[in-house]
């Protein structure tokens, strides 16, 4: 079964991921992302009907913090690599229309 | 002799003696790395001025008795991935290019507590997303048995500076073979850990469930040292394991009498080569000398662990990479129009084209419709790996393969083919979805040179087996550095 | 002839729980603060950064759910809900998707139609956004995560509600049993208590649901109520005209009583949600479940039931005061120190329901201490001061919460009761009014009024009335 990827999705991809791709770099995404799918349809394969999907390997559970304050003022530090600050906020292209 | 062709082990122990001091051990790594580095680009960024100011703090520590680490004064590079307080931290990427955290990764303020000074960052694949370190932003690294061939990946600035004696020792990451598959590429030794036995805080994420640090050295013996300095139960990891003991070097022991090690006949099929086949059996020949009982079974399943690993390693790395956005950290595009275009413009500029093609791919096969074909099935997948691995250490104590089925390929070669550069981690990948530590030791070079590396994998929590077979074979056999192809 | 309509409406209601810390780091939760201040780098996702859950968190989520009558998953896991914006600092929101910690519960709400029961679909613990400024100046905006990782339940009710009046009945019930549990202080001004309204319309008798909107930003019930008639009108007049509504995101503008879409090409709505790698599974035992459900505070109905015993204070009474958890705090550490509920009771529903009207605020706003309460009672009680000082004093205490004996000391405000003083004054003012005197004596009762008010007056409104008309009473009678 070979995976036919359409412009629209690699559009639409592209949206979710906010990733911005040249004409030529789209082209290739659609053979890259096609030839990636039909590999990895090898696992239609397999049977796992009945199979609990794992996404942790160890049955570790209840890993908690207690509610306790314990960081300080660390604005000085959060903002230390910002892009762009003002006024002790990260400033960003205006949000609202 | 250079002081730099010492293990780290025997590096701290001329320290202990007073023997050389330790500014001494950190000018001899600062003056391979001046030597060597235009030739390999091991390194993103050499730290001379911070390692010396440091070795002379740790002298002091060393001096006033406070230091009694093995490791204590001993130089370690780290790989660009883990987060050094207030040094440059790039994971190799653009976007990435300025970015000094403000905070030590945990597994990196352990080596500190031990005493290392670290003198630089590692070059590595983008994010950890590749087998060559060829897709950094910062140039390839170079192979130092020879230098028109990769150096493996994703830690193989790690690898190849421990190979080339740059630094005594580093620390890499492994999620689907990043540590073992450029160890057996470079000649030198990895382990990856169980899962959870080294806090990932710190580590920038890639694919978190699979994400494990560890050590790049010479040998076995500094490798399960140092596992024992970094390893720990971290509060700030909730995936952080307690485990019952953080004793590795206890293991280093030449007896392998009675050991029952299994050898997977799928890991000897197509695409294995010859040279490298006949390097491994003889391992397992050497090992069952030493008194090892070797028995060939079928693992299953094994073809199916790359396609399950790209499905989560992606998903997961479409959304821990989705906070490079321009506006707290990193590169932000210089012009745009609007939040939205700043965003995509950022990135786009910022990431690297594999970086790229895996979050379009984790993206894809996240998205609304696709998740239980692809994402699911994929976790399903992983569950049966496991309970065949599971199956597998009910009758043996170790597995024994190949860490990759090639040596290193030429500079190149792998980029224009991803499936294949993909399928050269055909052997290591499975032990990252079903969270087993596993070694690469070498084991023999190829007609071209190359280093051949042996794996041995352990049930979850059994390090201390694979690191006795390790070392029981080590014995058997002479560390070769590749000083030759250097000159 | 124009066809009927039935409004459908679920809700999504967002609290904020009154933790000390941030659901995944240890960063205070205190409202205000200077931007940024209370940030760290996980609260702000930073490359390397992980979460680690705040138990408190999950012990009030649960609190919630038992006093919603809902199931307990006692598997639940957490979920990533992948977005991008800027108020987002890891581009993905920590949440539950697959595993909520609560589903199928239900609350019983009373309206003029009688009562019912609205259901709870599930209940899931999530992480709060930070907060974006907008700075026209610059033409950009400002982001502060200052509430980025403040937790939050998000409780998603069934599509059980009809009216306006049933929305705002159900917000009001639900808003009491947290409060009473102490899981959160509910306050919609400041965003601590938050709703989105799904809305559908459908003809009278139809059995399928019409296609639902989303209307995000209401901060008040008013706008709430408002919010349900302007989208119940906009989709009726939308299909009458042939249309069809548009499942859809719409931002409620109150100040102009419309709504807006607020879609884009780039907000794909596709949260490609998946177990968060970080984090592991939260297992709740029987055990953990029981010890919640016994240590769930006295919640309303029982208060009720306590008040008419104890206090022996009208049933109207106890129906306002239990009607607002800060109101029943209020009155029972207020008769705690003064010991008299009848007119601590009498001070809430008079005094203090007469100012919150005047200033159009909620009882959770009210800011005075019972300590002061009780001190003004105190003073009334020991004649210190006459019932209109007390007025008086009391708009101070409500204003300001100042402490109201120093007030009166430092005002002069206390009452006269040197008898030998008052008793001058009246027969002087007896003297100087004969007129009065020939009405009273002629049983007119409206003089001795005129006479108690001029002595008041000219005793600076300081004296005890009743003392007033005690003296007066005896000097027109000697007379």
């Amino acid at each position: 079964m070979a995976n036919i990827i359409s412009d629209e999705t690699i559009e639409y991809v592209g949206i979710l991921a906010k990733l911005e791709l040249s004409d030529a770099e789209k082209e290739q995404a659609k053979k890259d992302m096609g030839s990636m799918l039909d590999y990895i349809d090898k696992l239609n394969e397999l049977d796992t009907t009945g199979v609990e999907p794992m996404s942790h390997v160890f049955p570790v559970h209840n890993v908690f913090r207690e509610d306790v304050i314990v960081n300080g003022d660390q604005r000085d530090i959060v903002l230390a690599n910002a892009p762009e600050e003002k006024e002790g906020c990260f400033k960003v292209p205006k949000t609202v229309e | 002799m250079s002081l730099m062709s010492l293990t780290a082990v025997e590096l701290g122990k001329k320290i202990k003696a007073k023997e050389i001091s330790v500014v001494e051990a950190t000018k001899a790594a600062l003056d391979q790395i001046e030597k060597l580095e235009k030739k390999l680009n091991s390194f993103v960024t050499v730290d001379a001025e911070g390692a010396l100011k440091r070795a002379e703090e740790v002298q002091k520590l060393i001096d006033d008795g406070t230091l009694t680490s093995p490791l204590a004064g001993v130089p370690v590079a780290i790989k660009d991935n883990m987060c050094t307080e207030g040094l440059l931290t790039t994971c190799s990427s653009k976007i990435l290019g300025n970015y000094k955290p403000v905070f030590s990764a945990e597994a990196v303020l352990n080596l500190e507590r031990a005493g290392a000074v670290v003198i630089g960052k590692t070059n590595m694949d983008e994010f950890a997303m590749g087998s060559t370190t060829e897709t950094s932003a910062f140039g390839e690294t170079k192979n130092p048995w020879n230098t028109d061939h990769v150096p493996g990946g994703s830690s193989g600035g790690s690898c190849a500076a421990v190979a080339a004696e740059e630094c005594a020792y580093a620390l890499g990451s492994d999620t689907g073979g990043s540590i073992r598959q450029p160890s057996s590429f470079c000649g030198v030794t990895g382990i990856k850990p169980t899962y959870g036995t080294v806090s990932r805080y710190g580590l920038i994420a890639y694919g978190s469930s699979l994400d494990q640090i560890g050590p790049v050295a010479k040998d076995v013996t500094d490798c399960a040292t140092i596992l024992e300095a970094i390893a720990s139960y971290d509060p700030k990891d909730s995936t952080s394991v307690k485990r019952e003991e953080y004793d590795f070097t206890s293991a280093l022991v030449d007896d392998v009498k009675g050991m029952k090690i299994g050898i997977p006949k799928d890991y000897f099929m197509e695409g294995l080569d010859h040279e490298v086949k006949e390097a491994i059996l003889n391992a397992a020949k050497k090992l069952e000398e030493k008194g090892a009982v070797i028995e060939e079974f079928d693992l299953s399943l094994v073809e199916y662990a790359i396609p399950a690993y790209y499905v989560i390693a992606s998903a997961e790395a479409s959304s821990n990479l989705s906070r490079f956005d321009g506006i707290k950290y990193g590169y932000r595009t210089e012009e745009f129009e609007g939040l939205h275009s700043m965003y995509k413009k950022s990135r786009s500029e910022g990431f690297g084209a594999e970086v790229k093609r895996r979050i379009m791919l984790g993206s894809f096969v996240l998205s609304s419709g696709y998740y239980d074909a692809y994402y699911l099935k994929a976790l399903r997948t992983k569950a049966l790996i496991k309970k065949a691995f599971d199956h597998a250490f009910e009758k043996y104590d170790v597995i024994l393969g190949p860490a990759a089925p090639t040596t290193a390929p030429k500079l190149g070669d792998s980029l224009s083919d991803p499936i294949k550069m993909y399928l050269g981690d055909i052997y290591t990948i499975s032990v990252n979805l079903a969270g087993l530590p596993g070694i690469s030791v070498p084991c023999g070079k190829d007609s071209k040179g190359l280093p051949i590396g042996l794996q041995l994998i352990g049930d979850c929590f059994k390090e201390k087996n694979i690191i006795r077979a390790a070392y029981s074979f080590e014995q058997t056999r002479k560390y070769e550095s590749p000083d030759i192809a250097l000159q | 002839m124009s066809k009927q309509y039935e409004t459908v409406i679920g809700l999504e209601v967002h609290v904020e729980l009154a933790t000390k810390t941030k659901i995944f780091c240890s960063c205070s939760t205190e409202f205000g603060g200077a931007p940024n201040t209370h940030t760290c780098p996980v609260c702000t996702g930073m490359p390397g950064s992980l979460p680690v859950l705040n138990k408190k968190v999950v012990e009030l989520a649960l609190a919630v759910g038992l006093a919603t009558n809902c199931q307990i998953n006692q598997y639940c896991k957490f979920d990533r809900k992948n977005y991008f914006y800027p108020d987002n600092p890891q581009n993905y929101q920590i949440s539950q998707l697959y595993l909520p910690i609560c589903h199928d519960g239900g609350i019983e709400i009373e309206t003029s139609a009688g009562k019912k029961v609205v259901g709870i679909h599930e209940i899931h613990m999530e992480e709060d956004a930070g907060k974006l400024i907008h700075d026209e100046w610059d033409d950009c905006s400002l982001v502060d995560f200052n509430r980025s990782g403040v937790p939050l339940i998000e409780i998603v009710s069934e599509p059980d509600m009809r009216s306006a009046e049933e929305v705002i009945a159900y917000l009001d019930k639900l808003r009491l049993i947290i409060q009473y549990l102490g899981a959160s202080d509910c306050k919609l001004q400041e965003g601590s208590m938050r709703a989105d309204v799904n809305l559908s319309v459908r003809e009278v008798g139809a059995s399928e649901y019409g296609t639902r909107t989303e209307m995000k930003n209401l901060n008040s019930f008013k706008a709430i109520a408002r919010a349900i008639e302007g989208e119940r009108a906009r989709q009726i007049e939308l299909i009458e005209e042939g249309g069809q509504v548009i499942q859809e995101t719409r931002r409620w503008d109150d100040t102009k009583e419309q709504s807006y879409a607020m879609r884009s090409k780039e907000d794909a709505q596709d949260y490609r949600y998946f177990p968060d790698p970080d984090l592991v599974p939260v297992m709740i035992s029987d055990e953990w479940i029981s010890s919640i459900r016994g240590n769930q505070p006295e919640l309303r109905n029982e208060k009720m039931v306590r008040y008419k015993e104890q206090y022996d204070i009208p049933e109207y009474d106890i129906s306002i005061i239990t009607g607002s958890k800060h109101l029943a705090d209020l009155f029972e550490e207020t008769v705690a120190i003064c010991k008299n509920p009848k007119k601590v009771s009498n001070w809430i529903m008079v005094e203090t329901m007469r100012l919150l009207k005047e200033h159009d605020l909620e009882p959770e706003q009210i800011r005075f201490s019972p300590e002061n309460l009780a001190k003004l009672i105190l003073l009334v009680e020991s004649k210190a001061i006459n019932g209109n000082v007390a007025k008086e004093v009391f708009e101070k205490v409500f204003d300001k919460d100042i402490d109201p004996e120093k007030y009166v000391e430092e005002n002069g405000l206390k009452s006269v009761n040197d008898e030998g003083a008052l008793r001058a004054t009246i027969e002087r003012i007896v003297e100087e009014n004969p007129k009065s005197i020939e009405d009273y004596k002629s049983g007119k009762t409206k003089a001795m009024g005129f006479l108690v008010g001029q002595t008041m007056k000219e005793m600076k409104g300081k004296a005890d009335p009743g003392m007033i008309n005690k003296i007066l009473k005896e000097v027109l009678d000697q007379l």
